[in-house]
């Protein structure tokens, strides 16, 4: 058995230069200290997606857009195709967490201050693929075209509308006409499916290859300990082995969750019929359609909503392009103001996600 | 030969009117209107003048119903007697007025061969035929209906007479309060039609091919309230189970000839007619049958017991719904539960409507069968809902073989962290 | 480490992972073989072979969620309707004596063009298209 490793490994060296690679993978460190732990979030989310793109492809065997098919194609799915139900409850499952599991990396990331110099393209990197995550997550909701997805989408894509001079066309182009119909479906598959797995693979990709050229961050106060006491345990295979045991948990996890909280298909969409009550945002948006709601209709001369759009815009953009932006922190002062920044965002976003859903 | 050129003088006159006749129909198509043009530019127009008129579509002229000559923009002479000129017709006279083409198969061919030329006749059998020949001079004639100048086919959704605007056109004289307790008759009929479960569906729905509109039981030019002996009928030809089942009935029996019931009424009223529920059968507050049946008599019992057997399939066909919602909400498949649904509903239906042989047995002929696949829809709606909490009892052995692998890697990883022997 | 711990511990590894991946194997081949319904329908359903369906009879289909009603004229042209009644939604069959659609609850007629001619209800039965393709009866919206 070896010994046809070994042929192999000679084969492959002989024509491409592996140890380099090799040398790379044997010589990774990953340094151990109080907070490893948030080292392994970024390994899950990744798990997570490949998932995603594998029950994706599954559910593409069946599926089939249309006003018509989408629905009746997801039922079939759940009941004549053989742990149809499975899959699909896996998929939505897996998206879920597969989010939650990047705003974790996200945070910690940011709490370590790991987006510093040299790592800021990281952290934008990073920052895209979350976005195009919440994209995914947006267009997807709409796919079994349900009556909850339906109007959720008509709602969603209604925000866009309110950004001035663009949002209007943009809106239209979103849609696939002035409304949420066949259109939309059609369009929002096009992007589930091929668009965002294209620049989200690619984001992902050059993410990686930054992790891996620059090396696991280490925290200041690890940094700040002297060599004999800084400990180390190899990438491989010590890391990678911690990495697939979490996955299994994970996965395990996914798959509890996938059969005893297995995913509804309510009603079909029926655009004719009044929006039902509580149309809610997947909880992930929750926290922003929440704050929409707060707003007051008019701010001095702009609407509410209007303030609310751009607001998140820019507080994203800040974010996106927060490695970037100087700060000078008094000497003396407890808290640094990056952190007070941090606190405030998770705080916030905690406190309108409960309001949201408790309001 | 004096008394030959008499008769060949009568019979050239005759020939010249038949003659006459004919080439009236066609130059009217293409003459003049006179009469129109003096009384457009005066402003003298009758109020219900409307160029869409069917008669003026058709080519006539005012003159063909009114006489004179409207080739003449002569006031005396086209609005001379000489010429023919009417005028106005007396109330009295409009039936005769307008039946002077009307009841002329002949020339009535020359426009609409289909159309029935028995209007005026009828007319006279309908009570407003009848007092408007007594004097009276109240009653509907043929404009009342029909308009004198807006006049359209019944199909032409503008006509007074279309089926969505007849309620309203009879409600003109039927709905007037003053007018019709000079005649003892109910001013509100049009209230209760309004509300009833064919003006819901004529009025609201729109249903123009399948609700009764008055006339469709009352009649049009005979127009009178059915009669006693023939509601039954009148309301079978659209009801036409139930007309069967309530005449083999006992009671359709007992009710035949000059009594005090008068058939389906009886019970449904005539122009409040509700939308008829389970309540309306048995023994309860809203049942109609306890308003003769007394407990203790057969009647009542009967009553009682058909009441039971259709609550029981209603009540178990209802919470069937419930489930089938819930399977349908789930994702599970809804599809053969939704066929033995409409099985069910159908026997519902149907024995709803055998309630009119007012026999306990022949309603259960159809509610068993019908609870039988409503119980089982219920119990394969069960098995889908508990399939989509319970068909996944895999997941445990995959969970434990997972389990073991992520044993033996935790003590693979714990042999790693130990320095090699 | 003692060899026996090692051997043990690749035991476990081994069942553990073979267990795993029949797990998720199993599961994935499953999905993978066509089920018996192939796909979802919802514009279309067969209806059987033409030359076996006689004159002047007729099937009830099951299109998708609705009953739709298949008959065969004495001519041997094929009509597909809604089998709806679209007065209070029982399902109509087809009459070999009247040569009409009627149904039972209340009576109702429609002709075979899906008009109704007589009884209760108020609006005709939709029609759907048939076409015969290598004899094989396919209905379509």
């Amino acid at each position: 058995m070896g010994n046809y490793f070994n042929k192999i490994d000679k084969w492959l060296s002989d024509r491409y230069e592996l140890d380099a690679l090799k040398e790379l993978i044997m010589h990774k460190k990953v340094p151990v200290h109080r907070h490893s732990v948030w080292y392994y979030m970024g390994g899950v989310t990744l798990f997570l997606f490949t998932v995603q793109v594998l029950t994706g492809i599954l559910l593409l065997l069946y599926y089939k857009p249309g006003e018509n098919s989408s629905y009746e194609s997801v039922r079939f799915i759940m009941t004549h195709v053989k742990f149809g139900w499975l899959i699909r409850s896996i998929h939505s499952w897996s998206a879920n967490l597969m989010i939650l599991f990047a705003f974790l990396h996200m945070f910690s990331v940011f709490f370590s201050r790991a987006y510093e110099k040299p790592r800021e393209l990281t952290w934008v990197t990073g920052f895209l693929s979350l976005a195009i995550a919440l994209a995914f997550g947006f267009s997807g909701y709409l796919l079994p075209w349900n009556q909850l997805a339906f109007f959720a989408t008509k709602v969603g894509t209604e925000i866009v509308g309110v950004v001035p001079i663009i949002g209007e066309p943009l809106k239209v182009i979103l849609r696939g006409g002035e409304d949420v119909t066949g259109a939309t479906l059609s369009r929002f598959f096009g992007i589930h499916v091929a668009v965002l797995p294209l620049v989200l693979t690619a984001f992902l990709v050059i993410h990686l290859l930054f992790v891996q050229k620059q090396g696991m961050h280490e925290p200041e106060k690890f940094k700040s300990l002297p060599e004999e006491k800084k400990k180390y345990i190899p990438f491989f295979p010590n890391f990678v082995l911690k990495d697939v045991l979490l996955w299994l948990v994970v996965f395990d996890v996914l798959l509890m969750l996938a059969v005893f909280l297995p995913w509804e298909l309510g009603p079909k969409a029926d655009p004719f019929t009044a929006a039902p009550a509580g149309i809610k945002p997947e909880w992930y948006f929750m926290f922003m359609f929440q704050s929409l709601k707060f707003l007051p209709a008019y701010i001095l001369f702009l609407e509410g909503e209007l303030v609310g759009v751009l607001g998140f815009g820019l507080a994203g953009l800040a974010w996106m392009l927060f490695p970037f932006i100087p700060f000078k922190n008094k000497p003396g002062a407890k808290i640094s103001l990056q952190a007070a920044i941090g606190i405030f965002a998770v705080i916030y976003i905690i406190v309108l996600t409960i309001l949201g859903y408790t309001l | 030969m004096k008394k030959l050129f008499f008769l060949l003088s009568i019979f050239l006159l005759l020939l010249s009117t038949v003659f006459y006749a004919q080439e009236k129909t066609i130059q009217d198509k293409n003459g003049q209107n006179e009469c129109l043009n003096c009384h457009k530019s005066d402003e003298n127009l009758p109020d219900d003048f409307k160029s869409y008129d069917v008669h003026i579509t058709a080519g006539l002229t005012c003159a063909d119903c009114h006489g004179g000559d409207p080739t003449s923009d002569d006031e005396d002479i086209a609005m001379s007697k000489k010429n023919g000129f009417v005028g106005v017709p007396s109330r009295k006279d409009i039936p005769q007025f307008c039946g002077r083409c009307h009841s002329d198969f002949k020339f009535m061919k020359n426009y609409r061969p289909e159309v029935e030329t028995d209007q005026v006749k009828q007319y006279y059998t309908s009570i407003h035929g009848i007092q408007l020949k007594k004097g009276d001079k109240n009653v509907a004639v043929c404009t009342s209906c029909h308009t004198a100048h807006s006049i359209l086919p019944p199909k032409d959704p503008r006509s007074s007479v279309y089926a969505l605007n007849v309620p309203a056109t009879c409600n003109k004289c039927h709905g007037d309060k003053k007018l019709m307790d000079k005649y003892n008759l109910p001013s509100d009929i049009y209230k209760k039609y309004v509300n009833s479960v064919h003006g819901i569906d004529l009025l609201k729905n729109k249903d123009v091919t399948g609700a009764p509109a008055c006339n469709d039981c009352h009649g049009n030019h005979g127009a009178t309230p059915p009669g006693v002996s023939s509601i039954v009928n009148v309301c079978g030809t659209c009801h036409v189970n139930n007309y069967n089942y309530f005449k083999a009935s006992k009671m359709g029996k007992d009710w035949e000839g000059d009594n005090d019931y008068h058939g389906c009424v009886t019970c449904h009223n005539n122009h409040d007619i509700k939308k008829p529920n389970d309540s309306f059968v048995g023994v309860g507050d809203d049942a109609l049958c306890s308003d003769c049946h007394d407990k203790g008599d057969k009647g009542y019992e009967e009553a009682k017991k058909i009441h039971q057997e259709l609550t029981n399939l209603s009540t178990l066909y209802d919470s069937a719904k419930v489930k089938l919602i819930k399977v349908k909400q789930l994702g599970m498949d809804d599809i053969s539960i939704g066929f033995m649904l409409k099985d069910a509903h159908q026997a519902m239906i149907k024995a709803r409507t055998t309630v009119h042989t007012f026999s306990s047995a022949k309603v259960a002929e159809l509610t068993v069968p019908g609870i039988k696949i409503a119980n089982n829809a219920i119990k394969k709606a069960d098995e889908e809902i508990s399939d989509y909490h319970t068909r996944r009892y895999g997941l445990g052995a995959a969970t434990i073989a997972i389990l073991i692998l992520i044993i033996g890697l935790y003590l693979k990883l714990k042999g790693l962290n130990k320095p090699e022997a | 480490m003692s060899q026996t711990r090692r051997k043990f511990i690749n035991t476990i590894l081994g069942i553990g992972g073979l267990g795993s991946l029949g797990a998720i194997l199993y599961p994935l081949v499953s999905y993978l073989i066509p089920p018996k319904i192939t796909e979802a329908k919802v514009n279309s359903v067969k209806a059987g072979k033409a030359d076996k369906f006689k004159d002047n009879s007729y099937k009830i289909i099951k299109f998708g969620r609705e009953p739709v009603i298949l008959i065969k004229t004495v001519n041997g042209n094929f009509k597909a309707l809604s089998a709806t009644c679209t007065h209070l939604q029982c399902i109509v069959q087809y009459r070999k004596d009247l040569k009409e659609i009627w149904c039972a609850c209340h009576n109702g007629l429609y002709d075979l063009n899906g008009k109704n001619i007589s009884g209760p209800p108020p609006r005709p039965l939709k029609q759907y298209d048939v076409k015969i393709v290598k004899d094989e009866i396919i209905i379509t919206r």
